[in-house]
């Protein structure tokens, strides 16, 4: 586990609870995780395990009924253009062109369009964009548009950046190519990533630590840390290591699919924080 | 993940263009295809115009003498009396085009600050949207009157009156598409730490251009209408004024050369309104013609 002191992203005991029809709703009860600068995590867990509403606390969209959020040791309370957020859909606007798509959050932040688009430029290769600088949106394919919405994402130049569910609506194809891509930039890019997913190999792909999530109530019920050595290529997904993992993964998911609420089991109902720490699979 | 995947838009649009100067057959036929119907039923229409107009005209005793032309002249004398009336119609009709114009210009200026306070403030919302409503009630034929002997017979009056009567369509469009504007965009450009007049510049605006325009549309439709209507009831100048002139004069005939002349010109409108409207928004997927096929 990382340091204390040391991290870039810290969150103790979130919790949001919505104002339901009468009942009020437990978006997430509790929720506990730590990001070392430069490190890539990934949150892993089932629809409605309150994964969207971690995102939506750490980028400031909502406030938490409870807990708290650090970024390098300091409490943040506007969060609002703290981190670089990606949403689970593009959020490519329709009538921007690919270069104003992605130098969007430059210009909010007072920088002249042109000064901008000057900054962008270089990276549009890397980021497989080069020649479809002109393009509407319409006009790229899926992995494109989400190599445009990282793009714009990386551009920010912000210390923690937050993906929902990058990879989740293009085909396996793209995204596994769009996984080992990722995994590049990053190391060239050196910023602290939390990943959303509910794709096991990705998880254990991408990261250096997964939290798992459990649904109704929200709440982080196990951590693994992944030691697969780096840089990764998709080769590593045939190695027993990486096997062993997945099967870890899969098996938390699936002893804590009925956590919380009544039907509670026994492994994971006894102490009181749910908070399992499994270092290394056997 | 090679070359043709990264293929630029420019290789695309030569795409395109190369794909339409190798079938020019195609492309006529294509136009004949989307000209001949709407001929078809403009040339029925003349035709029954005519047929009618020779059964009207032979049961209507006309004095010798007098410049009655029947009461429905025929599309062909419509036409010629028109033109050798010009230099009268000619001026009504510059008349009512500056009015017209004027009067929608000023609806959208007051459609655009009404829609986008309504967006930003519900209490504003709830104070002004009965209101908006119920300036639609009035009826145009008791308020012009009322208009002109408060303001007199110039054109100020009927372009206050035009922009009451067009303001409401475009305000009532625009403040839907700002509305229905993706909030997944809005929470992204706040993440951005965008403030609310970045958000509405940015995100909320374009997103209401289309229903804007659809609005603006609607409100062309009846912007000459109105203009007529109140020159009917008093002015100096204007179609409305040479409508009522001819009819009186018993010139039929120059009555539907008005109308026909209104109705040209409001298509007129209506076209500019669309060729800005697909200037204005170069960025919408173009329709797919092809299905037609």
């Amino acid at each position: 586990m990382v340091e204390r002191r040391g991290a870039r992203l810290e969150v103790r005991g979130l919790a949001k609870t919505f104002p339901g029809d009468g009942v009020p709703i437990v978006a997430l009860e509790r929720a506990d995780l730590i990001a070392a600068p430069g490190e890539f995590v990934v949150v892993i867990g089932p629809s409605g395990c309150g994964k969207s509403t971690l995102f939506h606390i750490l980028a400031g969209l909502t406030q938490p009924s409870a807990g708290e959020v650090r970024f390098d040791g300091q409490i943040v309370e506007n969060r609002l253009g703290a981190c670089a957020f990606m949403p689970q859909r593009d959020g490519l606007l329709p009538w921007r062109r690919t270069i104003d798509n992605v130098t969007v959050g430059l210009e909010l932040s007072g920088m002249r369009r042109a000064a901008a688009r000057e900054r962008a430029r270089p990276l549009l290769a890397r980021f497989g964009l080069a020649g479809f600088e002109d393009a509407w949106p319409w006009q790229l394919s899926g992995g494109m548009r989400q190599r445009a919405a990282f793009l714009r994402t990386v551009l920010l130049g912000k210390p923690a950046m937050l993906l929902d569910e990058p990879f989740g609506a293009l085909d396996g194809i793209t995204r596994a190519q769009l996984q080992e891509w990722l995994l590049d930039v990053w190391g060239e890019v050196g910023s602290t990533v939390l990943l959303i997913t509910h794709d096991v190999a990705e998880a254990v792909f991408l990261a250096d630590r997964v939290y798992v999530m459990t649904p109704r109530p929200g709440r982080v019920a196990a951590v693994i840390e992944i030691e697969l050595p780096r840089p990764r290529t998709l080769a590593i997904e045939e190695s027993a290591q990486f096997g062993a993992y997945e099967a870890r993964l899969r098996e938390l998911l699936r002893e804590h699919a009925w956590a919380g609420g009544d039907a509670q089991p026994s492994s994971s109902g006894s102490s009181g924080s749910a908070l399992h720490s499994v270092s290394e699979p056997s | 993940m090679k070359n043709t995947q990264f293929r630029g838009v420019r290789d695309l649009r030569r795409d395109e263009a190369g794909a339409a100067s190798r079938a020019p057959a195609a492309r006529w036929r294509r136009l004949a295809h989307d000209i001949w119907p709407p001929a078809l039923a403009f040339a029925a229409v003349i035709v029954v115009w005519d047929f009618a107009s020779q059964v009207l005209v032979s049961k209507a005793n006309t004095l010798p003498g007098s410049s009655f032309t029947g009461p429905l002249p025929g599309p062909w004398l419509v036409v010629r009396s028109t033109w050798n009336d010009r230099s009268n119609l000619w001026p009504a009709m510059w008349t009512t085009i500056r009015e017209v114009v004027f009067g929608v210009l000023i609806a959208v200026v007051i459609a655009v600050l009404l829609a986008i306070a309504i967006d930003w403030s519900r209490s504003f919302r709830r104070s002004i949207y009965p209101l908006m409503v119920v300036s639609q009630t009035m009826p145009i034929i008791a308020l012009a009157p009322l208009v002109v002997i408060w303001f007199g017979f110039g054109t100020e009056p009927k372009i206050a009156l035009i922009a009451l009567f067009t303001f409401f369509a475009i305000a009532v469009g625009l403040v839907q598409g700002l509305a229905s504007s993706d909030p997944d965009a809005m929470d992204l450009l706040r993440t951005m730490g965008a403030s609310r007049l970045q958000l509405l510049l940015r995100v909320r605006l374009p997103s209401a251009l289309p229903q804007f325009f659809t609005g603006l549309k609607v409100s062309i439709t009846f912007s000459f209408v109105s203009a007529i209507l109140a020159e009917y009831v008093g002015a100096t100048q204007g179609l409305g004024v040479y409508m009522q002139t001819n009819y009186r004069g018993f010139r039929n005939d120059l009555v539907f050369g008005a109308v026909i002349v209104t109705a040209l010109l409001t298509l007129l409108l209506f076209g500019l309104v669309v060729a800005l409207e697909r200037l204005s928004m170069p960025w919408r997927r173009p329709a797919q013609t092809d299905t037609r096929w």
